[in-house]
């Protein structure tokens, strides 16, 4: 055999088995963080469309979420059992009143809860924004809502600007109504 | 590292054992042996033969069958260790933070090693899943290694091989042959369904070579098992959610979209012991009540296509369909599982409104703790009006009650009472254990009078599109098995001399005795030589050699 075939036939064979190895470590590493980051909450990404729904508030009106494309949507899941839910809602309302003329938002999604303990919770809180319940839970399993309250910020463009899961400050809240109001 | 040059001619790559070509031994090893190394066919394993750049050395390295076992044993181990304390499904605690404190409040500085491992969700931690994948490099680098080199050879093997080659097989026949031999040799082994190639003085006979694959088909089968596996990781393939489901309630099914269900209710039966079960009277005795059946009557809906998750109107009913154990509801590629169970939660409370003295009551009302209306009006216009629910209440907090978890556990009520005797009304907090009057001392109460409950069904549910991908790896691992168990390579070859003498030599990879049996027929028809089982003289020679020494 030549020098010259000899030394094309070592070049073949590292090629072939560097793409063979390398298949083999990409499918490794794919499933890898496959499984790293299943379990996070965040099933939905930043950036990612955010569902479309419709549901009906307490005064009976239909919220449909691509209504309101070209709006900020600040889209708080919440529920009367959960304490920091009940905490930062007063500050929400406080922010809606600054950023509704400026093209925010406010959809309360509550769980699953009856129209009595929303109703009463709302008209004892003065809530000035819209509270809508997600009888069947079909909207927080769309969202894959785990811990509550989690709050969805969606962009003019129908995006997910931003996930948070936890308490909000009132500082917090205005900051994140700056991030999603319309230029 | 050189080429090695038989003397025959024949160029082999290094590492070889056995000339591809002539079959000659071609180290010393080799050559003092009393019979030939047959494993692949004597070839050099491939990784064996060059080990130069980085790449080489990470193939050799996977290439071992020492490294793939010892990655099997490293599994193990951990599988084991990864039953030692619980794992994170079984622990009582749902969130991360929650999991992480559960093992070191429990299990002391052990548990707080083993959560940082990742033993707590041992399949899902990034090293173990690192070792099933080195596991499957392991075998398709190991497999190809071998694979190629022995199929090369067996496809190219030559009729005549050096007569250094014959002797050294196991089983070898020497002697005077008539001139048809080889003629009636090649009738009879075709007969036996032999392959038969001749060149010139000799020829080859074999049977059964797909055996020898067999290895590496059951490897493929569990590669695509094991991809199979990987696929459970990816969205849509898996789904393995629980559902809490109370009577009466509907809820969106996590992870099967556009699918909503709706429990009728939840059934648990037990055996009587009586008439037709009487055969249970025993067992029922012995430990109080055996269940007969449990069951969640449900009623599927779809949304239809392209409404919204949240737009109930349009939903149409799929089926309805009673769940029990082990008889799933299956729709759409989804399974949904009966699995537990919990009974009589409350779902209303009667009260009857009662004058506190003289215990009149002025009529009953019942609260559904599910929806609760906001006034109760009487017969005799007296009016209880709901002005505060808590489900699970939990205690006060700046003068306001607070309610634990949005179910009905301990149901707290701030009611405003008005009857014709008290216009202006009277307000009350009452809970299960007391009742408190904040703003002073009334004339009415609400008195208990009953409940009713409802029970909550624990559903799985399922879907598993890998399955058929599992199955199909399952059986190709099957066939593996089979096609290298119930199946032999067997091979003779025969060569006669200038001088009419017969050399004969037999090989398979297992059954020897078979092997033997077709031997022994065309020995019988073509008159070879009688044949001899070179190992077995070489055991009972070491046996003779040892009862001489005791």
């Amino acid at each position: 055999m030549s020098t010259e075939k000899k030394r094309n036939k070592k070049k073949n064979r590292t090629i072939m088995r560097s793409v063979i190895l390398l298949l083999l470590v990409a499918a490794i590493g794919y499933t890898i963080y496959n499984s790293v980051t299943a379990d996070e909450v965040e099933v939905l990404k930043v950036g990612d469309p955010a569902p479309d729904f419709t549901l009906t508030d307490l005064d009976g009106e239909t919220h449909k979420l691509s209504d309101y494309k070209g709006q900020g949507v600040f889209l708080n899941f919440w529920g009367t059992w959960c304490e920091p839910c009940i905490k930062e809602m007063p500050a929400m309302a406080n922010q809606y009143e600054v950023y509704e003329d400026q093209g925010v938002q406010i959809l309360a999604v509550n769980i699953a809860q009856s129209n009595f303990e929303v109703e009463t919770f709302a008209r004892q809180y003065g809530l000035n924004f819209p509270i809508v319940i997600d009888r069947d839970k079909s909207v927080m399993t769309a969202y894959n809502i785990r811990p509550l309250p989690t709050t969805m910020l969606v962009n003019p463009q129908g995006e997910i600007q931003r996930i948070v899961t936890g308490e909000m400050t009132e500082q917090d809240i205005a900051g994140f109504m700056e991030e999603i109001k319309p230029e | 590292m050189d080429k090695l040059i038989c003397k025959c001619g024949h160029e082999n790559p290094p590492g070889t054992i056995l000339c591809e070509s002539c079959g000659r031994p071609l180290n010393e090893q080799e050559q003092s042996k009393k019979l030939a190394d047959m494993r692949y066919e004597g070839t050099a394993r491939r990784s064996q033969t060059y080990n130069k750049s980085i790449i080489d050395k990470i193939w050799n390295f996977f290439s071992s069958v020492k490294i793939g076992v010892g990655i099997i044993v490293v599994l193990l181990v951990a599988a084991a260790v990864g039953t030692i304390l619980p794992q994170k499904q079984y622990v009582p605690a749902a969130t991360d933070a929650d999991i992480e404190a559960y093992y070191t409040d429990i299990y002391g500085s052990v548990g707080t090693v083993y959560h940082a491992l990742g033993f707590h969700d041992l399949y899902n931690s990034f090293w173990f899943i690192g070792l099933v994948g080195m596991l499957a490099i392991s075998l398709i680098i190991a497999s190809l290694d071998r694979f190629v080199p022995l199929y090369k050879s067996l496809k190219n093997q030559r009729v005549l091989r050096h007569s250094s080659f014959m002797r050294k097989q196991r089983i070898l026949a020497e002697g005077p042959g008539e001139a048809d031999t080889l003629k009636k040799a090649e009738e009879k082994l075709a007969e036996l369904k032999y392959k038969v190639s001749t060149d010139k003085n000799g020829l080859l006979a074999e049977k059964g070579r797909f055996s020898r694959w067999g290895p590496y088909i059951n490897h493929i089968g569990l590669i695509i098992f094991l991809f199979g596996v990987m696929l459970r990781m990816m969205p849509g393939f898996y789904v393995d959610e629980t559902l809490w489901i109370r009577e009466g309630e509907t809820r969106a099914i996590p992870d099967a979209p556009g699918y909503v269900l709706e429990s009728k209710g939840f059934t648990l039966e037990t055996y009587t012991g009586e008439g037709e079960e009487e055969k249970f009277g025993e067992a029922i005795d012995r430990v109080g009540t055996v269940a007969k059946n449990y069951q969640t009557d449900v009623v599927l809906y779809k949304i239809p296509e392209g409404a919204l998750p949240g737009d109930t109107a349009d939903m149409e009913v799929v089926e309805e369909h009673a769940i029990r154990v082990n008889q799933p509801f299956k729709f759409d590629g989804y399974a949904l599982y009966q699995m537990d169970f919990q009974q009589d939660e409350l779902k209303t409370m009667s009260f009857a409104l009662q004058n506190k003295e003289t215990g009149e009551s002025r009529g009953d009302l019942t609260i559904d703790l599910v929806n609760p209306e906001t006034t109760y009006e009487l017969e005799d216009g007296s009016v209880v009006e709901l002005l505060g629910y808590y489900p699970d209440f939990s205690g006060f907090e700046n003068g306001e009650p607070q309610t634990a978890t949005p179910l009905p556990k301990n149901p707290g009520f701030l009611v405003k009472m008005t009857t014709p005797d008290t216009p202006d009304g009277e307000t009350s907090f009452i809970t299960i254990q007391n009742t408190v009057e904040p703003l002073g001392d009334n004339e009415y109460k609400l008195a208990f009078q009953g409940v009713e409950t409802r029970d909550a069904s624990g559903l799985t549910v399922r879907k598993d599109r890998t399955l058929p991908i599992l199955g199909l790896g399952g059986l190709i691992f099957m066939i593996g098995v089979a096609q290298g168990m119930y199946f032999n390579h067997r091979r003779f070859w025969i060569q006669q001399q200038a001088d009419g003498s017969i050399l004969l030599a037999g090989h398979t990879n297992k059954n020897w005795f078979g092997l033997k049996k077709d031997l022994d027929q065309v020995t019988e028809h073509a008159s070879l030589p009688a044949y001899r089982d070179q190992q077995e003289d070489m055991e009972a020679q070491e046996k003779g050699e040892g009862e001489q020494l005791t």
